[in-house]
């Protein structure tokens, strides 16, 4: 094809401005993990390092010698595995009900479900909720408040309705109840789905932060983004006598060691789910939200 | 015949009465049919809809905690009605104008320089003809939408920091002097706003992409017969077709001007930079839960929402009247 000169003028620049917005946007990445496998004594010597001439697993190895992040991670791997499964449940259950045309008082739920979009009363209003409710310093209260979205349950009820009703109707005359149908038809043809909407769910239980910050005061239940907070922003961090623990270790591994390998613990498990997430979210994102 | 007339019209009446009484009756009957067929449906749906009624419509109650002057210890009922005094109070609070203040700032700031980004670079991503080279982009620049706001700010500290930061230690090393990227209040809505835009750019140019694609590839073929160059096909095939999405998407975003981050402001705050930071929500946390006084900092809350309803009401609207779907 015959290209012209401002066509391949235009082409280089094009290439040239993604590949520098690319190069923003990961480099500060590349370089926390640069630095967390830095040997401590080489970073302590001159902390300006690009490519160190020592690699080190120190600070990982320390990390997870310490009790306070082991635990923290244990709290948001149960959240991200033990919370998406609830969430996909009722989620799913409450989608499916919803996209049954015989249903009555259908129209009903769905403009009650559709006005919580528009307000919100608020973080006061919610956190006496949470109290009153009893939740206070327990995992329920990190799971409950966040457990399906109005936006969640109208795209997944997109998607149901979209599935013929002659396999519902197949199914009933086979003698399937409702329950059955779901659980035998419904649930399989939408894996996909499911699929999707697990990976978005598990992503925001692994990121829960704030309603740790509201919800939570034992350290036992304390997720990992408030950990992480402690340890990297909080200008109070050596206060809490476990994190100060955990970024003094008798001097050896500098603290901006330490942390750069707590970002990169903590950003993994995304990084690992993220090319399986990757196949299903713009089609997750488009649903409903393009008519195409 | 006056007797007959009144005996008629009770007649009449008495039947209206049957009529909506039949109808009451098939109505109850209509209903009593469906739960008995339906009954697992509703079942399945009882969890998820109890989430909405519980989680989503009692907090609905405790905005009366406004009127009243709350305190924990005699619990919502025995609290005293004290009417609008912490609506008078909040509003009559300099703290008002400056959560105003700083609302509007950072919210306009990133309407005008978070905008347009994803628009462009989903442009150029558009023109892209290798289909691996694009692919890779929009892998790399979709991850830190991912990530937590304590990583990303994490990340931020870590590198902008004024002792150990990355940043800063070359700034020494080529010679030059330290820069308080985190703690200068002139540069704290800059830094708002960039990380804004490193986080969540490259995640915008989804929608856009999205749109890109649906244009219809025969006016592109029409356009080159006609001889137009790719930057002529830009500008009268690609860009009037998302004009629209373009049009609603900024209507939307104006609609959302009272949400500003809450969790990326609450974790970059820092003393010298407080009175710039300090929002709607972050006020309400400080005053409300850290301070106790969960009244006054309702009021704060509420504010923002009715506005927030009001405005999301309004875009909608006028989304509406460019004739397309809305959010609702």
């Amino acid at each position: 094809m015959h290209t012209s000169l401002a066509s391949k003028l235009f082409n280089a620049l094009n290439y040239t401005i993604l590949t520098i917005f690319a190069l923003v946007t990961l480099l500060p990445f590349i370089y926390v993990v640069i630095i967390s496998f830095t040997d401590p004594s080489e970073y302590l010597a001159k902390p300006l390092i690009l490519i160190p001439e020592h690699w080190s697993l120190t600070a990982y190895k320390y990390i997870f010698s310490t009790n306070a992040f082991l635990k923290a991670m244990g709290v948001s791997g149960f959240l991200a595995v033990f919370g998406t499964v609830c969430s996909l449940i009722v989620t799913s259950a409450l989608a499916y009900v919803l996209s049954r045309k015989r249903l009555k008082g259908k129209k009903f739920f769905l403009i009650a479900i559709l006005l919580t979009m528009l307000f919100n009363p608020g973080m006061i209003p919610n956190y006496l909720l949470v109290d009153s409710l009893g939740l206070m310093d327990s995992v329920w209260a990190l799971i409950l408040p966040a457990l399906t979205s109005a936006w969640y349950v109208f795209l997944m009820r997109n998607f149901y309705q979209e599935i013929p009703d002659e396999l519902e109707e197949a199914a009933k005359i086979d003698g399937c109840s409702d329950v059955g149908v779901f659980i035998r038809i419904m649930l399989p043809v939408s894996v996909s789905a499911l699929a999707a909407f697990g990976l978005f769910y598990a992503v925001a239980y692994w990121n829960t932060y704030f309603s740790g910050v509201l919800y939570i005061n034992r350290d036992a239940l304390r997720p990992l983004q408030v950990l992480l907070q402690m340890m990297l922003i909080s200008a109070t961090q050596m206060a809490d006598p476990s994190v100060a623990a955990m970024l003094d270790s008798e001097r050896t591994v500098p603290p901006e060691v330490i942390k750069m390998a707590a970002v990169v613990v903590s950003s993994l498990p995304i990084v690992i789910v993220y090319p399986f997430l990757q196949k299903y979210f713009v089609k997750g994102m488009m649903v409903g939200s393009v008519k195409g | 015949m006056l007797h007959n007339r009144v005996e008629r019209l009770q007649a009449e009446a008495a039947k209206g009465a049957e009529e909506v009484r039949t109808f009451q009756a098939d109505r109850k009957q209509e209903w009593a049919v469906a739960i008995r067929r339906d009954k697992y449906l509703y079942v399945m749906a009882a969890p998820g809809l109890l989430f909405f009624l519980i989680f989503k419509y009692f907090p609905l109650w405790g905005l009366l905690l406004a009127f009243k002057n709350y305190s924990p210890y005699l619990g919502f009922w025995d609290s005293e009605w004290v009417g609008f005094k912490y609506f008078r109070e909040f509003f009559t609070n300099p703290d008002f104008m400056l959560l105003f203040r700083n609302t509007m700032a950072i919210s306009l700031l990133n309407i005008v320089f978070f905008f347009p980004i994803p628009i462009i670079v989903a442009l150029l991503l558009n023109e892209v003809r290798k289909l691996a080279f694009k692919k890779l982009v929009q892998t790399v620049i979709y991850l830190p939408h991912f990530l937590s706001w304590v990583i990303i700010v994490g990340i931020c500290f870590l590198i902008f920091g004024q002792g150990s930061g990355v940043i800063n230690q070359l700034i020494v090393e080529f010679g030059g002097r330290k820069i308080e990227f985190l703690t200068n209040p002139d540069l704290f809505w800059g830094m708002l706003t960039a990380q804004s835009v490193w986080k969540e750019a490259g995640w915008g140019t989804i929608i856009f992409l999205a749109a890109l694609a649906g244009i219809n590839s025969e006016l592109y073929e029409a356009a080159q017969i006609d001889g137009a160059s790719r930057w002529k096909q830009m500008l009268h095939v690609t860009l009037p077709g998302i004009r629209s999405t373009i049009i609603v998407l900024l209507i939307l975003r104006l609609g959302q001007v009272m949400d500003v981050g809450f969790e990326q402001i609450y974790l970059m705050t820092s003393g010298p930079v407080a009175h710039l930071a300090d929002v709607f929500d972050t006020y309400a946390y400080r005053v409300g839960i850290q301070q106790g006084r969960f009244s006054y900092a309702t009021v704060a809350g509420l504010f923002k929402s009715v506005v927030g309803l009001i405005l999301v009401v309004m875009a909608n609207r006028l989304a509406k009247k460019f004739g397309e779907e809305g959010l609702y």
